[in-house]
């Protein structure tokens, strides 16, 4: 994964190989391979464990989240009024479960499955840049020219575990489950694929933080709002990443109503959570793959220095205490952390608001639908850019961030000023028409 | 002299990567992808044993290109060729032995000897 | 022991082990397996040349659309839960012998290849992935106007600067035939009882 350019550039001389060379006692000038391993090896840890942490962060946000739709509070005792160390607990349960293999599982390829799969969501954070130049691979200014190629090549392994998992199981449950989910991440690959084409034709580049750099400023210069192509894009890529992680209501590959649990019915234990570890930095990933392509990056919208002439980078305001490990870049960092969370939030809503559809329901979705809108969408955008970029000029942005902003600010303000009151006969729901009184609980 | 200088300078493995190396791991894969097509019964094995031939190629036109600046373009383009066609051969060879599945509920390409003298 | 070599000497070893894996389990989903480690590891061979864009390829196409379709069409043939085929003492015997024999072939011819430039500066890549979409696009500008080097003997001959728009549209046309090829022959159709 590692360049014989940047090895040269950044790892080998890198501040982090420079410690480790001074900590083994080794020239300036060694060409040691330790040193730069070790460097490597700090940054997977350091990787790893964000994504451990932000998978415990997102389960309990998942139980929350359901908790409060299905009317129910969710997670109270352990850790606090709000249950913050319920996933704590969950992991030292799973931990302490007993660890089963089947009898009539191939052994292998049963412990092999959930690794591989964990392996290919992690790898999506090697090229996934949280800032000006914070990546793990091709740090400094030489970043991944192919990020979001290769972001999306490592993602289409993970479904390998999961065949893998489903097959070497030995369960009929299981095998249909990974059959299921083999064919739904091939289909839905390439509408995915389409759609991130979009950002990457305006932006002449697939380097994610080139592509993020070019939305500096105000929230209207986030391609989602660029034109009604790449509008309609990000809407159609956020359904297909909401495919490809296999979450509801797309989630046919464990529907549990019809196979037991699907592809993970006979893992217990540390196993079985490590597919949920995949799950959940697989939705981290795509939901930064979103925000990078087409909701700003790390950028927050609102540069008010900008009015006082200063740069619209915030690193490049902030530049303190050197160029690349800077406050401006941890406080952007910080933001793209939070909008990836935001988007996380959405599928885990999305996820108990929707009920699932059937299989043929989601391969018609993907064939009939997405795959003609994303073709569609990229020629489409690629005429925008090249007849009605140069009589419109920038100004449709404008127009349509301006639209979005007023229909976020109604909604707002609708759900703030409805009376938020049981559905009884007679009043209005928050979120609805008038509930006809048969519907509505009888009060005696 | 601790022990990772002496791995650094030691002269066992000093000697830089060259085309040679790169080329003898395209050998390996070509040779296990060859007996791979010779042992296996099973058509879907002999699909893989292609498969890994091709990859010995990819290897050394990638080797080639790297190593040889003049032709960096025509190397990657090269292999760029070799993993479409891999792909569409699979799908094509996948199809004929879905058929022949149909026909005669095996895949053992033993048993494909209906044009036998 | 450089950085580079280190990297190369271990995705080299996992890459060979899982290829002899291939070839010798016979279980055809262990096989496909091995199959998955060895072509991901040589994608990781050429991100280690530079080669980025034809890593990610090599990822995006192979390991997560062929090796899915093959796992798919061994489920689909499988007519019993962890399909082994056995292969007899004899023909591995003979195979094993005819591998070693070709591959000492293929590395004394190896061998005697000449390096063809000795002086590649350590931290040479290849061209970005742009240079490969304008030579596809047909702009003959984008290979280089270099001398040819490595001929036996040492002379140089100007190459011509070509572009590659014809394959790449015989590519495109070909993959069609394939995809409706394979369709067709694929469909479901019924089986003999049925005809009987």
């Amino acid at each position: 994964m590692i360049r014989q350019e940047d090895l040269r550039e950044d790892i080998l001389n890198g501040e982090l190989t420079n410690l480790f060379r001074w900590f083994l006692g080794l020239p300036e000038d060694s060409l040691s391979p330790f040193p730069g391993l070790m460097a490597a090896g700090v940054a997977v840890g350091m990787l790893v464990g964000f994504v451990a942490l932000s998978a415990v962060f997102f389960i309990w946000l998942e139980r929350k989240v359901a908790g409060r739709i299905q009317d129910r509070l969710g997670p109270t005792r352990v850790g606090g009024k709000f249950g913050w160390l319920q996933t704590i607990a969950d992991g030292i349960k799973l931990l302490v479960k007993e660890d089963l293999i089947p009898r009539d599982a191939d052994h292998i390829l049963f412990r092999l499955g959930p690794y591989i799969a964990f392996c290919g969501a992690f790898c999506a954070f090697i090229a996934l840049p949280f800032a000006q130049g914070w990546t793990a691979y091709g740090t400094g200014t030489g970043a991944f020219a192919i990020g979001v190629f290769f972001i999306l090549a490592v993602m289409s392994t993970e479904v390998f575990g999961i065949i893998l998992a489903g097959y070497g199981s030995g369960s009929k449950w299981s095998l249909f489950g990974g059959m299921r989910e083999a064919a739904q991440m091939v289909g839905y690959e390439i509408p995915m694929s389409l759609c991130v084409l979009v950002p990457v034709i305006v932006a002449g580049s697939m380097d994610l933080g080139k592509i993020s750099a070019n939305q500096a400023g105000w929230f209207w210069e986030w391609y989602v709002f660029r034109d009604p192509f790449t509008f309609v894009a990000f809407w159609t890529y956020f359904t297909c990443a909401t495919a490809a992680c296999k979450r509801a209501p797309f989630d046919l590959a464990e529907a549990e109503s019809e196979l037991v649990a699907g592809f993970h019915t006979e893992y217990s234990g540390l196993r079985w959570s490590f597919f949920f570890m995949a799950e959940y930095a697989a939705m981290f990933a795509v939901s930064g793959v979103a925000v990078l392509l087409f909701g700003g990056g790390w950028h927050l919208g609102l540069p008010v220095w900008t009015l006082v002439g200063l740069s619209p980078e915030l690193s490049q305001v902030l530049n303190w205490p050197s160029n690349v490990l800077n406050i401006g870049n941890a406080i952007n960092a910080g933001v793209f952390i939070v909008k990836c969370w935001v988007l996380v939030f959405v599928q885990i809503w999305v996820r108990w608001t929707l009920p699932r559809l059937r299989i043929d329901q989601v391969m018609m979705t993907c064939i009939k639908y997405l795959l003609p809108i994303s073709c569609f969408l990229m020629l489409g955008v690629s005429l925008w850019e090249v007849f009605a970029r140069p009589y419109l000029g920038d100004y449709f942005k404008f127009v349509l961030a301006g639209l979005v902003l007023i229909s976020i600010i109604i909604t707002a303000m609708r759900v703030f000023t409805t009376p938020m009151k049981l559905p009884t006969p007679g009043i209005d729901a928050p979120w609805g028409p008038r509930i006809p009184a048969e519907f509505t609980i009888k009060r005696s | 002299m601790n022990f990772f200088l002496f791995a650094a300078e030691t002269n066992l493995l000093q000697t830089d990567i060259t085309l040679h190396h790169y080329l003898l791991l395209g050998a390996i894969l070509f040779v296990c992808g060859i007996v791979c097509m010779a042992t296996k019964r099973n058509a879907i094995g002999v699909l893989m044993g292609v498969e890994l031939v091709l990859n010995g190629a990819t290897v050394n036109f990638v080797s080639f290109a790297h190593f040889n600046p003049t032709f960096d373009i025509e190397g990657q383009i090269f292999a760029l060729f070799v993993i479409v066609m891999a792909a569409a051969e699979a799908a094509i060879a996948l199809a004929i032995v879905l058929n022949f599945y149909n026909n005669h509920f095996t895949v053992d390409v033993d048993a494909a000897e209906e044009l036998k003298g | 022991m450089t950085l580079h070599a280190a990297l190369f000497y271990i995705l080299a070893t996992v890459t060979a082990i899982s290829a002899i894996g291939v070839a010798v389990t016979s279980n055809i989903v262990r096989a496909a397996t091995w199959l998955l480690f060895a072509l991901a590891s040589t994608a990781g061979i050429y991100f280690l040349l530079g080669a980025d864009f034809l890593g990610a390829t090599q990822l995006i196409v192979y390991v997560g659309g062929t090796m899915i379709l093959v796992v798919f069409g061994v489920m689909l043939t499988a007519s019993g839960p962890f399909v082994n085929m056995k292969v007899g003492a004899a023909e591995w015997a003979i195979s094993l012998a005819v591998g070693l024999l070709l591959y000492s072939v293929l590395a004394i011819v190896l061998l005697q290849i000449e390096p063809p430039s000795r002086n590649i500066p350590p931290n040479h890549t290849l061209l970005p992935s742009k240079h490969i979409g304008a030579a596809l696009l047909g702009s003959s500008s984008s290979t280089p106007e270099a001398k040819v080097t490595g001929l036996r003997g040492g002379q140089f001959i100007p190459r011509t600067r070509v572009s590659y728009l014809l394959p790449f549209e015989i590519i495109s046309v070909h993959l069609l035939v394939v995809l409706i090829g394979a369709a067709y022959l694929a469909r479901a159709k019924r089986r003999r009882e049925d005809v009987a």
